[in-house]
Protein backbone atom coordinates (compact mmCIF):
# COMPACT_ATOMS: atom_id res chain seq x y z
CA UNK A 1 0.00 0.00 0.00
CA UNK A 2 1.05 3.15 -1.11
CA UNK A 3 -0.20 6.61 1.14
CA UNK A 4 0.40 10.34 0.03
CA UNK A 5 -0.50 12.44 3.20
CA UNK A 6 -1.33 15.92 2.22
CA UNK A 7 1.81 16.19 -0.14
CA UNK A 8 3.27 19.24 -1.81
CA UNK A 9 5.59 19.45 -4.32
CA UNK A 10 7.19 23.19 -5.33
CA UNK A 11 9.95 23.49 -7.13
CA UNK A 12 12.76 26.40 -7.01
CA UNK A 13 11.38 28.32 -9.53
CA UNK A 14 8.34 28.51 -7.17
CA UNK A 15 5.61 26.13 -9.06
CA UNK A 16 3.69 23.86 -7.44
CA UNK A 17 3.68 20.25 -9.12
CA UNK A 18 2.02 18.34 -6.60
CA UNK A 19 -0.55 20.63 -4.34
CA UNK A 20 -1.90 18.64 -1.03
CA UNK A 21 -2.18 15.35 -2.27
CA UNK A 22 -4.01 12.98 -0.40
CA UNK A 23 -4.82 9.41 -1.95
CA UNK A 24 -4.35 6.04 -0.91
CA UNK A 25 -2.83 3.39 -3.62
CA UNK A 26 -4.62 -0.08 -2.23
CA UNK A 27 -2.03 -2.78 -2.36
CA UNK A 28 -2.17 -5.01 -5.21
CA UNK A 29 -4.15 -3.00 -7.74
CA UNK A 30 -3.18 -1.03 -10.73
CA UNK A 31 -3.74 2.58 -10.21
CA UNK A 32 -3.14 4.86 -13.01
CA UNK A 33 -2.38 8.71 -12.57
CA UNK A 34 -3.36 10.31 -15.52
CA UNK A 35 -3.77 14.11 -16.62
CA UNK A 36 -2.73 16.99 -19.08
CA UNK A 37 1.45 17.45 -19.10
CA UNK A 38 2.17 19.93 -16.10
CA UNK A 39 -0.44 18.12 -13.70
CA UNK A 40 2.06 16.74 -11.42
CA UNK A 41 1.55 13.20 -12.63
CA UNK A 42 5.14 11.88 -12.98
CA UNK A 43 6.27 13.95 -10.20
CA UNK A 44 3.89 12.24 -8.38
CA UNK A 45 5.20 8.76 -9.05
CA UNK A 46 8.58 9.74 -8.46
CA UNK A 47 7.74 10.79 -5.32
CA UNK A 48 7.57 7.45 -3.80
CA UNK A 49 11.16 6.25 -4.83
CA UNK A 50 12.69 9.08 -3.96
CA UNK A 51 13.92 10.43 -7.48
CA UNK A 52 12.22 13.52 -5.90
CA UNK A 53 11.78 14.70 -2.33
CA UNK A 54 8.74 16.26 -1.30
CA UNK A 55 8.31 19.23 -0.40
CA UNK A 56 6.05 18.64 2.86
CA UNK A 57 3.99 15.74 3.20
CA UNK A 58 4.70 12.59 4.13
CA UNK A 59 4.22 9.62 2.02
CA UNK A 60 4.40 5.89 3.27
CA UNK A 61 4.89 2.74 1.56
CA UNK A 62 3.31 -0.20 3.42
CA UNK A 63 3.04 1.89 6.58
CA UNK A 64 6.82 2.99 6.05
CA UNK A 65 7.77 6.57 5.83
CA UNK A 66 10.09 6.94 2.93
CA UNK A 67 11.89 9.10 4.52
CA UNK A 68 13.42 7.34 6.56
CA UNK A 69 14.50 4.52 3.93
CA UNK A 70 17.96 5.23 2.39
CA UNK A 71 17.23 5.93 -1.22
CA UNK A 72 19.11 3.10 -3.32
CA UNK A 73 17.69 0.43 -0.35
CA UNK A 74 14.51 1.87 -1.17
CA UNK A 75 15.02 1.58 -4.70
CA UNK A 76 16.47 -1.81 -5.09
CA UNK A 77 12.53 -2.51 -2.98
CA UNK A 78 10.60 -0.84 -5.70
CA UNK A 79 10.64 -1.67 -9.68
CA UNK A 80 10.58 0.80 -11.98
CA UNK A 81 9.98 1.04 -15.58
CA UNK A 82 10.15 4.14 -17.88
CA UNK A 83 9.66 5.50 -21.19
CA UNK A 84 12.02 3.61 -23.85
CA UNK A 85 12.54 1.22 -21.50
CA UNK A 86 15.86 3.21 -20.20
CA UNK A 87 18.01 -0.33 -20.92
CA UNK A 88 21.60 -0.21 -20.21
CA UNK A 89 22.89 0.07 -24.14
CA UNK A 90 26.37 -2.03 -22.74
CA UNK A 91 24.71 -4.71 -21.19
CA UNK A 92 23.33 -7.84 -22.29
CA UNK A 93 19.91 -8.40 -22.28
CA UNK A 94 20.44 -10.74 -19.65
CA UNK A 95 22.38 -8.26 -17.71
CA UNK A 96 20.02 -5.72 -18.05
CA UNK A 97 17.25 -8.04 -16.76
CA UNK A 98 19.68 -9.07 -13.37
CA UNK A 99 20.59 -5.26 -12.60
CA UNK A 100 18.87 -4.91 -9.25
CA UNK A 101 19.68 -8.93 -8.03
CA UNK A 102 23.65 -7.84 -8.65
CA UNK A 103 23.24 -4.32 -6.82
CA UNK A 104 21.72 -6.01 -3.66
CA UNK A 105 24.84 -9.01 -3.85
CA UNK A 106 23.18 -11.85 -5.68
CA UNK A 107 26.32 -13.82 -7.27
CA UNK A 108 26.36 -13.68 -10.96
CA UNK A 109 25.21 -16.86 -12.03
CA UNK A 110 22.11 -17.25 -9.65
CA UNK A 111 21.28 -13.40 -10.87
CA UNK A 112 21.28 -14.74 -14.34
CA UNK A 113 19.57 -17.79 -13.83
CA UNK A 114 16.99 -15.37 -11.68
CA UNK A 115 16.89 -13.08 -14.75
CA UNK A 116 16.33 -15.76 -17.54
CA UNK A 117 12.86 -16.88 -15.59
CA UNK A 118 12.02 -13.53 -16.09
CA UNK A 119 12.51 -13.28 -19.59
CA UNK A 120 9.98 -15.97 -20.06
CA UNK A 121 7.79 -14.33 -17.70
CA UNK A 122 7.80 -11.50 -20.33
CA UNK A 123 7.00 -13.89 -23.21
CA UNK A 124 10.78 -13.27 -24.57
CA UNK A 125 12.99 -15.86 -26.33
CA UNK A 126 15.73 -17.13 -23.96
CA UNK A 127 18.19 -16.23 -26.66
CA UNK A 128 17.38 -12.68 -26.73
CA UNK A 129 19.28 -12.93 -23.66
CA UNK A 130 22.64 -12.91 -25.21
CA UNK A 131 21.52 -9.63 -27.43
CA UNK A 132 21.90 -5.99 -26.47
CA UNK A 133 19.08 -3.62 -26.54
CA UNK A 134 19.94 -2.56 -29.78
CA UNK A 135 19.22 -5.64 -31.36
CA UNK A 136 15.92 -5.37 -29.65
CA UNK A 137 12.50 -4.05 -31.16
CA UNK A 138 10.52 -1.27 -29.33
CA UNK A 139 8.02 -3.91 -27.87
CA UNK A 140 10.59 -6.26 -26.94
CA UNK A 141 13.00 -3.33 -25.17
CA UNK A 142 9.73 -2.50 -23.32
CA UNK A 143 9.50 -5.49 -22.06
CA UNK A 144 13.15 -6.10 -21.16
CA UNK A 145 12.36 -2.90 -19.21
CA UNK A 146 9.24 -4.68 -17.24
CA UNK A 147 11.55 -7.55 -16.56
CA UNK A 148 14.44 -5.42 -14.94
CA UNK A 149 11.69 -4.01 -12.58
CA UNK A 150 10.31 -7.64 -11.51
CA UNK A 151 13.78 -9.10 -11.44
CA UNK A 152 13.67 -8.65 -7.39
CA UNK A 153 10.23 -9.69 -6.98
CA UNK A 154 9.74 -5.80 -5.25
CA UNK A 155 6.17 -5.33 -3.86
CA UNK A 156 5.72 -2.15 -5.78
CA UNK A 157 6.19 -0.94 -9.36
CA UNK A 158 6.23 2.28 -10.30
CA UNK A 159 6.13 3.08 -14.54
CA UNK A 160 5.93 6.08 -16.51
CA UNK A 161 4.42 6.23 -18.95
CA UNK A 162 6.02 2.80 -20.28
CA UNK A 163 4.28 2.52 -23.32
CA UNK A 164 3.97 5.65 -25.26
CA UNK A 165 6.57 5.39 -27.28
CA UNK A 166 5.67 2.22 -28.95
CA UNK A 167 3.24 1.86 -32.07
CA UNK A 168 -1.09 1.62 -30.78
CA UNK A 169 -0.94 -2.05 -31.79
CA UNK A 170 2.53 -3.17 -29.75
CA UNK A 171 1.15 -1.00 -26.87
CA UNK A 172 -2.24 -2.63 -26.75
CA UNK A 173 -0.25 -6.16 -26.40
CA UNK A 174 1.94 -4.79 -23.92
CA UNK A 175 -0.91 -3.56 -21.96
CA UNK A 176 -2.78 -6.95 -22.05
CA UNK A 177 0.70 -8.37 -21.15
CA UNK A 178 1.19 -6.40 -18.08
CA UNK A 179 -2.57 -7.25 -17.33
CA UNK A 180 -1.84 -11.14 -17.52
CA UNK A 181 0.95 -10.59 -15.20
CA UNK A 182 -0.39 -8.69 -12.29
CA UNK A 183 -2.92 -11.66 -12.30
CA UNK A 184 -0.02 -14.12 -11.65
CA UNK A 185 2.27 -11.86 -9.51
CA UNK A 186 -0.42 -9.22 -7.55
CA UNK A 187 1.62 -6.34 -7.19
CA UNK A 188 1.25 -2.66 -6.06
CA UNK A 189 1.43 -1.14 -9.40
CA UNK A 190 1.34 2.62 -9.65
CA UNK A 191 1.12 3.71 -14.09
CA UNK A 192 1.66 7.43 -14.86
CA UNK A 193 0.21 8.16 -18.52
CA UNK A 194 -1.15 10.95 -20.64
CA UNK A 195 -4.28 8.54 -22.72
CA UNK A 196 -7.13 8.35 -20.90
CA UNK A 197 -7.79 5.13 -22.62
CA UNK A 198 -4.84 3.67 -21.66
CA UNK A 199 -6.01 4.70 -18.31
CA UNK A 200 -9.84 3.23 -18.02
CA UNK A 201 -8.56 -0.17 -20.16
CA UNK A 202 -5.60 -1.15 -17.60
CA UNK A 203 -6.86 0.57 -14.68
CA UNK A 204 -8.67 -0.58 -11.34
CA UNK A 205 -8.49 2.73 -10.17
CA UNK A 206 -7.47 6.01 -11.97
CA UNK A 207 -6.46 9.26 -10.36
CA UNK A 208 -6.79 11.82 -12.61
CA UNK A 209 -4.96 15.28 -12.33
CA UNK A 210 -5.30 18.87 -13.31
CA UNK A 211 -3.12 21.42 -13.94
CA UNK A 212 -1.53 22.80 -11.05
CA UNK A 213 -0.86 19.16 -9.46
CA UNK A 214 -4.44 18.86 -7.70
CA UNK A 215 -6.07 15.46 -7.82
CA UNK A 216 -9.85 16.14 -9.35
CA UNK A 217 -10.79 12.41 -9.13
CA UNK A 218 -10.12 9.00 -7.86
CA UNK A 219 -12.40 6.34 -8.97
CA UNK A 220 -12.62 3.08 -10.33
CA UNK A 221 -12.76 3.62 -14.41
CA UNK A 222 -16.47 3.08 -14.38
CA UNK A 223 -17.23 5.57 -12.42
CA UNK A 224 -14.93 7.84 -13.98
CA UNK A 225 -16.97 7.62 -16.78
CA UNK A 226 -20.31 7.43 -15.88
CA UNK A 227 -19.88 10.21 -13.07
CA UNK A 228 -17.01 12.39 -13.69
CA UNK A 229 -16.47 14.80 -10.82
CA UNK A 230 -16.64 17.88 -12.63
CA UNK A 231 -16.40 20.15 -16.27
CA UNK A 232 -12.49 19.08 -16.48
CA UNK A 233 -13.03 15.37 -15.50
CA UNK A 234 -15.51 15.19 -18.10
CA UNK A 235 -13.85 17.37 -20.56
CA UNK A 236 -10.50 14.90 -20.16
CA UNK A 237 -12.28 11.58 -20.23
CA UNK A 238 -13.33 13.02 -23.74
CA UNK A 239 -16.33 12.10 -26.05
CA UNK A 240 -17.59 8.98 -26.80
CA UNK A 241 -18.13 8.81 -22.86
CA UNK A 242 -21.32 7.12 -22.36
CA UNK A 243 -20.50 4.67 -25.29
CA UNK A 244 -16.64 3.81 -23.63
CA UNK A 245 -18.54 3.48 -20.25
CA UNK A 246 -20.08 0.34 -21.68
CA UNK A 247 -17.05 -1.52 -21.81
CA UNK A 248 -17.59 -1.62 -17.85
CA UNK A 249 -20.99 -3.48 -18.64
CA UNK A 250 -21.34 -7.28 -19.05
CA UNK A 251 -23.52 -8.05 -21.71
CA UNK A 252 -24.99 -11.26 -19.58
CA UNK A 253 -28.38 -9.33 -19.47
CA UNK A 254 -28.60 -9.10 -23.54
CA UNK A 255 -30.60 -12.38 -25.29
CA UNK A 256 -29.21 -13.73 -28.06
CA UNK A 257 -31.44 -15.10 -30.37
CA UNK A 258 -31.52 -17.49 -33.26
CA UNK A 259 -30.27 -16.73 -36.23
CA UNK A 260 -31.04 -18.14 -39.63
CA UNK A 261 -28.01 -19.49 -41.34
CA UNK A 262 -26.67 -21.10 -44.82
CA UNK A 263 -23.97 -23.33 -45.25
CA UNK A 264 -20.72 -21.95 -47.58
CA UNK A 265 -20.80 -24.55 -50.43
CA UNK A 266 -23.96 -26.03 -50.34
CA UNK A 267 -27.12 -25.14 -52.43
CA UNK A 268 -29.37 -22.59 -50.75
CA UNK A 269 -32.51 -22.04 -51.05
CA UNK A 270 -34.23 -18.14 -52.14
CA UNK A 271 -35.48 -16.35 -49.48
CA UNK A 272 -36.79 -12.82 -48.16
CA UNK A 273 -34.60 -12.40 -45.11
CA UNK A 274 -30.93 -11.64 -44.46
CA UNK A 275 -28.65 -15.05 -43.49
CA UNK A 276 -25.63 -15.66 -42.19
CA UNK A 277 -23.29 -17.57 -44.17
CA UNK A 278 -21.09 -20.06 -41.78
CA UNK A 279 -18.38 -22.53 -42.59
CA UNK A 280 -18.19 -26.47 -41.68
CA UNK A 281 -16.65 -25.29 -38.40
CA UNK A 282 -19.79 -22.81 -37.81
CA UNK A 283 -17.37 -19.73 -37.64
CA UNK A 284 -19.62 -16.52 -39.50
CA UNK A 285 -18.25 -15.85 -43.85
CA UNK A 286 -20.36 -13.14 -43.90
CA UNK A 287 -24.24 -12.05 -44.58
CA UNK A 288 -26.50 -13.31 -47.62
CA UNK A 289 -28.32 -10.06 -48.71
CA UNK A 290 -32.49 -10.76 -49.05
CA UNK A 291 -33.54 -11.65 -52.55
CA UNK A 292 -29.98 -12.88 -53.37
CA UNK A 293 -30.45 -15.51 -55.89
CA UNK A 294 -28.02 -18.26 -55.56
CA UNK A 295 -26.29 -20.87 -58.48
CA UNK A 296 -25.46 -23.97 -57.23
CA UNK A 297 -23.09 -23.99 -54.19
CA UNK A 298 -22.67 -20.75 -51.92
CA UNK A 299 -19.76 -19.06 -52.60
CA UNK A 300 -18.32 -16.41 -50.32
CA UNK A 301 -18.18 -13.87 -53.18
CA UNK A 302 -21.70 -13.19 -53.13
CA UNK A 303 -21.78 -12.27 -49.67
CA UNK A 304 -21.94 -9.14 -47.92
CA UNK A 305 -19.00 -8.38 -45.85
CA UNK A 306 -20.14 -9.17 -41.87
CA UNK A 307 -19.88 -6.67 -38.76
CA UNK A 308 -17.79 -6.80 -35.90
CA UNK A 309 -18.27 -10.11 -34.01
CA UNK A 310 -18.69 -10.46 -29.57
CA UNK A 311 -17.78 -12.70 -27.80
CA UNK A 312 -20.39 -14.17 -25.29
CA UNK A 313 -19.39 -13.16 -22.14
CA UNK A 314 -17.87 -9.56 -23.00
CA UNK A 315 -18.97 -6.29 -22.71
CA UNK A 316 -22.06 -4.90 -23.87
CA UNK A 317 -20.15 -2.37 -25.85
CA UNK A 318 -19.18 -5.52 -28.11
CA UNK A 319 -22.98 -6.85 -28.37
CA UNK A 320 -23.80 -2.89 -29.28
CA UNK A 321 -21.03 -2.27 -31.35
CA UNK A 322 -21.79 -5.73 -33.33
CA UNK A 323 -25.09 -4.45 -33.99
CA UNK A 324 -24.28 -1.34 -34.81
CA UNK A 325 -21.87 -2.45 -37.34
CA UNK A 326 -23.54 -5.52 -39.12
CA UNK A 327 -25.22 -4.88 -42.72
CA UNK A 328 -28.22 -6.72 -41.19
CA UNK A 329 -28.70 -5.08 -38.17
CA UNK A 330 -27.92 -8.13 -36.52
CA UNK A 331 -24.90 -8.90 -34.04
CA UNK A 332 -23.66 -12.00 -34.44
CA UNK A 333 -22.51 -13.62 -31.03
CA UNK A 334 -20.15 -16.17 -31.03
CA UNK A 335 -18.85 -18.40 -28.17
CA UNK A 336 -14.57 -18.87 -27.46
CA UNK A 337 -13.79 -21.43 -30.41
CA UNK A 338 -15.38 -18.26 -33.07
CA UNK A 339 -18.53 -20.61 -33.79
CA UNK A 340 -21.94 -18.71 -34.03
CA UNK A 341 -24.22 -18.71 -30.76
CA UNK A 342 -27.05 -16.44 -32.84
CA UNK A 343 -27.25 -12.62 -32.83
CA UNK A 344 -28.88 -9.18 -30.78
CA UNK A 345 -30.07 -6.22 -32.41
CA UNK A 346 -29.29 -2.53 -31.14
CA UNK A 347 -33.19 -2.06 -29.81
CA UNK A 348 -32.29 -5.56 -28.08
CA UNK A 349 -29.03 -4.03 -26.43
CA UNK A 350 -30.30 -0.40 -26.32
CA UNK A 351 -33.56 -2.04 -24.35
CA UNK A 352 -31.03 -3.75 -21.67
CA UNK A 353 -28.89 -0.48 -21.11
CA UNK A 354 -32.30 1.78 -20.23
CA UNK A 355 -33.19 -1.42 -18.00
CA UNK A 356 -29.62 -0.87 -16.13
CA UNK A 357 -29.85 3.01 -15.63
CA UNK A 358 -33.47 2.76 -14.61
CA UNK A 359 -32.56 -0.20 -12.24
CA UNK A 360 -29.59 1.84 -10.82
CA UNK A 361 -32.02 5.34 -10.68
CA UNK B 1 71.70 2.51 -47.16
CA UNK B 2 75.35 0.85 -46.27
CA UNK B 3 75.60 2.99 -43.82
CA UNK B 4 72.30 1.90 -42.20
CA UNK B 5 73.53 -1.82 -42.18
CA UNK B 6 77.08 -0.85 -40.55
CA UNK B 7 75.03 0.95 -38.08
CA UNK B 8 72.77 -1.51 -37.20
CA UNK B 9 75.34 -3.84 -37.56
CA UNK B 10 76.62 -3.16 -34.11
CA UNK B 11 75.55 -5.36 -31.30
CA UNK B 12 75.88 -2.67 -28.69
CA UNK B 13 74.02 -0.05 -30.90
CA UNK B 14 71.62 -2.35 -30.82
CA UNK B 15 71.33 -2.82 -27.34
CA UNK B 16 71.32 1.18 -26.72
CA UNK B 17 68.90 1.69 -29.13
CA UNK B 18 66.19 -1.04 -27.51
CA UNK B 19 67.27 0.84 -24.19
CA UNK B 20 65.84 3.86 -26.06
CA UNK B 21 62.61 2.05 -27.52
CA UNK B 22 61.97 1.05 -24.26
CA UNK B 23 62.81 4.29 -22.26
CA UNK B 24 60.34 5.91 -25.04
CA UNK B 25 57.59 3.39 -24.66
CA UNK B 26 58.19 4.45 -20.73
CA UNK B 27 58.19 8.18 -21.30
CA UNK B 28 54.90 8.06 -24.03
CA UNK B 29 52.56 5.56 -21.92
CA UNK B 30 53.23 6.16 -18.32
CA UNK B 31 51.52 10.06 -19.02
CA UNK B 32 48.63 8.62 -20.81
CA UNK B 33 47.83 6.47 -18.53
CA UNK B 34 48.36 8.81 -15.55
CA UNK B 35 45.99 11.61 -17.18
CA UNK B 36 43.02 8.82 -18.76
CA UNK B 37 42.29 9.07 -14.28
CA UNK B 38 42.94 12.44 -14.20
CA UNK B 39 40.36 13.06 -16.76
CA UNK B 40 38.04 10.97 -16.30
CA UNK B 41 38.02 12.58 -12.74
CA UNK B 42 38.23 16.26 -14.28
CA UNK B 43 35.77 15.29 -16.81
CA UNK B 44 33.69 14.33 -14.36
CA UNK B 45 33.82 17.22 -12.61
CA UNK B 46 33.21 19.19 -15.63
CA UNK B 47 29.61 17.21 -15.87
CA UNK B 48 28.90 17.29 -12.87
CA UNK B 49 29.50 21.22 -12.10
CA UNK B 50 28.57 23.09 -15.02
CA UNK B 51 30.03 26.53 -13.54
CA UNK B 52 33.16 24.47 -13.35
CA UNK B 53 33.16 22.81 -16.96
CA UNK B 54 34.45 26.61 -18.76
CA UNK B 55 37.08 27.57 -16.60
CA UNK B 56 38.85 24.13 -16.39
CA UNK B 57 37.99 23.70 -19.92
CA UNK B 58 39.58 27.03 -20.95
CA UNK B 59 42.30 26.03 -18.91
CA UNK B 60 42.90 23.42 -20.50
CA UNK B 61 43.20 24.72 -24.02
CA UNK B 62 45.80 27.41 -22.40
CA UNK B 63 47.54 24.79 -21.35
CA UNK B 64 47.58 22.86 -24.61
CA UNK B 65 48.96 25.93 -26.47
CA UNK B 66 52.27 26.23 -24.21
CA UNK B 67 55.49 25.14 -26.28
CA UNK B 68 56.52 21.54 -24.99
CA UNK B 69 60.33 22.31 -25.08
CA UNK B 70 59.26 25.42 -22.70
CA UNK B 71 56.93 23.09 -20.48
CA UNK B 72 59.96 20.80 -20.34
CA UNK B 73 62.12 24.15 -18.80
CA UNK B 74 59.29 25.52 -16.77
CA UNK B 75 58.37 22.46 -14.54
CA UNK B 76 62.27 21.69 -12.91
CA UNK B 77 61.44 25.65 -11.74
CA UNK B 78 57.63 25.07 -11.02
CA UNK B 79 58.29 21.61 -8.74
CA UNK B 80 61.58 22.02 -8.09
CA UNK B 81 63.17 18.75 -10.13
CA UNK B 82 66.45 18.64 -11.60
CA UNK B 83 66.75 19.90 -15.15
CA UNK B 84 67.28 16.73 -16.60
CA UNK B 85 65.25 14.43 -14.36
CA UNK B 86 63.06 12.37 -16.59
CA UNK B 87 60.16 12.72 -14.59
CA UNK B 88 59.38 16.46 -16.01
CA UNK B 89 58.97 14.56 -19.45
CA UNK B 90 56.43 12.51 -17.64
CA UNK B 91 54.68 15.35 -15.84
CA UNK B 92 54.78 17.49 -18.91
CA UNK B 93 53.18 15.05 -21.08
CA UNK B 94 50.77 14.12 -18.47
CA UNK B 95 49.66 17.67 -18.45
CA UNK B 96 49.26 18.18 -22.39
CA UNK B 97 46.93 14.52 -22.21
CA UNK B 98 44.65 15.62 -19.43
CA UNK B 99 43.92 18.98 -21.01
CA UNK B 100 43.20 17.04 -24.00
CA UNK B 101 41.46 13.99 -22.71
CA UNK B 102 39.37 16.46 -20.41
CA UNK B 103 37.00 17.94 -22.80
CA UNK B 104 35.89 14.29 -24.57
CA UNK B 105 35.36 12.96 -21.30
CA UNK B 106 33.01 15.60 -20.23
CA UNK B 107 31.25 15.84 -23.55
CA UNK B 108 30.67 11.76 -24.01
CA UNK B 109 29.62 12.00 -20.33
CA UNK B 110 27.04 14.74 -21.14
CA UNK B 111 25.79 12.56 -23.68
CA UNK B 112 24.66 9.82 -21.89
CA UNK B 113 21.23 9.37 -22.36
CA UNK B 114 19.35 11.13 -19.08
CA UNK B 115 17.07 8.47 -19.40
CA UNK B 116 19.68 5.90 -18.90
CA UNK B 117 21.01 7.51 -15.95
CA UNK B 118 17.84 8.11 -14.52
CA UNK B 119 17.09 4.45 -14.70
CA UNK B 120 20.28 3.73 -12.99
CA UNK B 121 19.59 6.03 -9.78
CA UNK B 122 15.88 4.44 -9.59
CA UNK B 123 16.91 1.09 -9.44
CA UNK B 124 19.25 1.74 -6.60
CA UNK B 125 22.49 2.64 -7.93
CA UNK B 126 24.79 4.48 -5.67
CA UNK B 127 26.50 7.27 -7.33
CA UNK B 128 29.98 6.21 -7.62
CA UNK B 129 28.63 2.94 -8.67
CA UNK B 130 26.80 4.12 -11.63
CA UNK B 131 29.55 6.33 -12.91
CA UNK B 132 32.04 3.38 -12.81
CA UNK B 133 29.44 0.96 -13.99
CA UNK B 134 27.53 2.82 -16.51
CA UNK B 135 28.61 6.11 -17.37
CA UNK B 136 32.26 5.38 -17.88
CA UNK B 137 31.69 2.58 -20.00
CA UNK B 138 29.28 4.23 -22.10
CA UNK B 139 31.58 7.63 -22.33
CA UNK B 140 33.97 4.63 -23.51
CA UNK B 141 34.04 4.86 -27.09
CA UNK B 142 35.00 8.78 -27.23
CA UNK B 143 37.91 8.17 -24.76
CA UNK B 144 38.80 6.08 -26.77
CA UNK B 145 38.81 8.48 -29.90
CA UNK B 146 41.09 10.85 -27.41
CA UNK B 147 43.81 8.40 -26.14
CA UNK B 148 44.25 7.67 -29.88
CA UNK B 149 45.25 11.22 -30.63
CA UNK B 150 46.94 11.73 -27.00
CA UNK B 151 48.94 8.38 -27.72
CA UNK B 152 50.11 9.71 -31.04
CA UNK B 153 50.92 13.12 -29.84
CA UNK B 154 52.93 11.60 -26.45
CA UNK B 155 55.16 9.31 -28.48
CA UNK B 156 56.13 11.98 -30.64
CA UNK B 157 56.51 14.63 -27.92
CA UNK B 158 58.90 12.58 -25.94
CA UNK B 159 61.52 12.72 -28.54
CA UNK B 160 61.55 16.48 -28.07
CA UNK B 161 62.89 15.68 -24.38
CA UNK B 162 65.84 14.76 -25.74
CA UNK B 163 66.92 18.52 -26.36
CA UNK B 164 66.91 19.20 -22.44
CA UNK B 165 68.80 15.67 -22.30
CA UNK B 166 66.14 12.76 -21.54
CA UNK B 167 66.10 9.90 -23.06
CA UNK B 168 64.15 8.13 -25.84
CA UNK B 169 64.49 7.77 -29.48
CA UNK B 170 64.72 11.51 -29.70
CA UNK B 171 68.35 10.65 -28.82
CA UNK B 172 69.02 9.14 -32.37
CA UNK B 173 67.95 12.89 -33.77
CA UNK B 174 70.26 14.74 -31.47
CA UNK B 175 72.63 12.14 -32.00
CA UNK B 176 72.31 12.35 -35.88
CA UNK B 177 72.32 15.93 -36.43
CA UNK B 178 75.21 16.67 -34.15
CA UNK B 179 77.50 13.91 -36.00
CA UNK B 180 75.79 14.98 -38.93
CA UNK B 181 75.23 11.21 -39.70
CA UNK B 182 71.65 10.25 -41.84
CA UNK B 183 71.60 6.67 -40.16
CA UNK B 184 70.33 7.23 -36.15
CA UNK B 185 67.92 9.82 -37.73
CA UNK B 186 66.20 7.06 -40.10
CA UNK B 187 66.30 4.40 -37.83
CA UNK B 188 64.57 7.01 -34.98
CA UNK B 189 61.68 7.57 -37.76
CA UNK B 190 61.11 4.10 -38.40
CA UNK B 191 61.05 3.24 -34.66
CA UNK B 192 58.84 6.17 -33.77
CA UNK B 193 56.58 5.73 -36.37
CA UNK B 194 56.23 1.56 -35.57
CA UNK B 195 56.22 2.21 -32.16
CA UNK B 196 52.88 4.78 -32.65
CA UNK B 197 51.52 2.38 -35.30
CA UNK B 198 51.68 -1.04 -32.91
CA UNK B 199 50.35 1.27 -29.99
CA UNK B 200 47.31 3.06 -31.60
CA UNK B 201 46.30 -1.09 -32.68
CA UNK B 202 46.73 -1.82 -29.73
CA UNK B 203 43.95 0.86 -28.62
CA UNK B 204 41.73 -0.26 -30.92
CA UNK B 205 41.98 -3.68 -29.91
CA UNK B 206 41.52 -2.62 -26.31
CA UNK B 207 38.39 -0.59 -27.27
CA UNK B 208 36.97 -3.20 -29.30
CA UNK B 209 37.28 -5.85 -25.86
CA UNK B 210 35.93 -2.86 -24.23
CA UNK B 211 32.46 -1.93 -26.31
CA UNK B 212 31.69 -4.90 -27.43
CA UNK B 213 27.94 -3.34 -27.57
CA UNK B 214 29.50 -0.39 -29.29
CA UNK B 215 30.07 -2.32 -33.03
CA UNK B 216 27.10 -4.77 -33.11
CA UNK B 217 24.42 -3.62 -35.55
CA UNK B 218 20.68 -3.06 -34.61
CA UNK B 219 18.19 -5.87 -36.41
CA UNK B 220 15.00 -4.62 -35.72
CA UNK B 221 12.83 -7.37 -36.28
Amino acid sequence: MIEFRAVTKRFDDGTIAVNNLDLVVEAGTITVFVGPSGCGKTTSLRMVNRMIDPSSGTILVDGKDILSVDPPMLRRGIGYVIQQAGLFPHRTVLDNVATVPLLSGWSRSKARGRAAELLELVGLPAELGKRYPVQLSGGQQQRVGVARALAADPPVLLMDEPFSAVDPVVREGLQDELLRLQAELDKTIVFVTHDIDEAVRIGEKVAVFREGGILAQYDRPAELLARPADDFVAHFVGKDRGYRSLSFVDASGVEVGAVPLVQVSEAVEPSGEWRLAVDDRRHPRGWLAPGTTVDGPLVEDVLKPGGSLFEVGQSIRGALDAALSSPSGLGVAVDAEGAVVGAVTATQVLAVIEGLRESRG
Amino acid sequence: MGDLVKYLGDAGTRGLILDMLLEHIYLSLLPLVISVVLAVALGWVCHRFGWFRGALLGAANIVYTVPSLALFAIIPAVIGTQVLDINNVVIALTVYTTALLTRPVSDALDAVPVQITAAATAMGFRPLRRFLTVELPLAVPVLFAGLRVGSVSNISLVSVGALIGTGGLGVLFTDGFRSRYLAPIIVGIVLTLLLALVVDGLLVALRQWLTPWNHIRGVKS
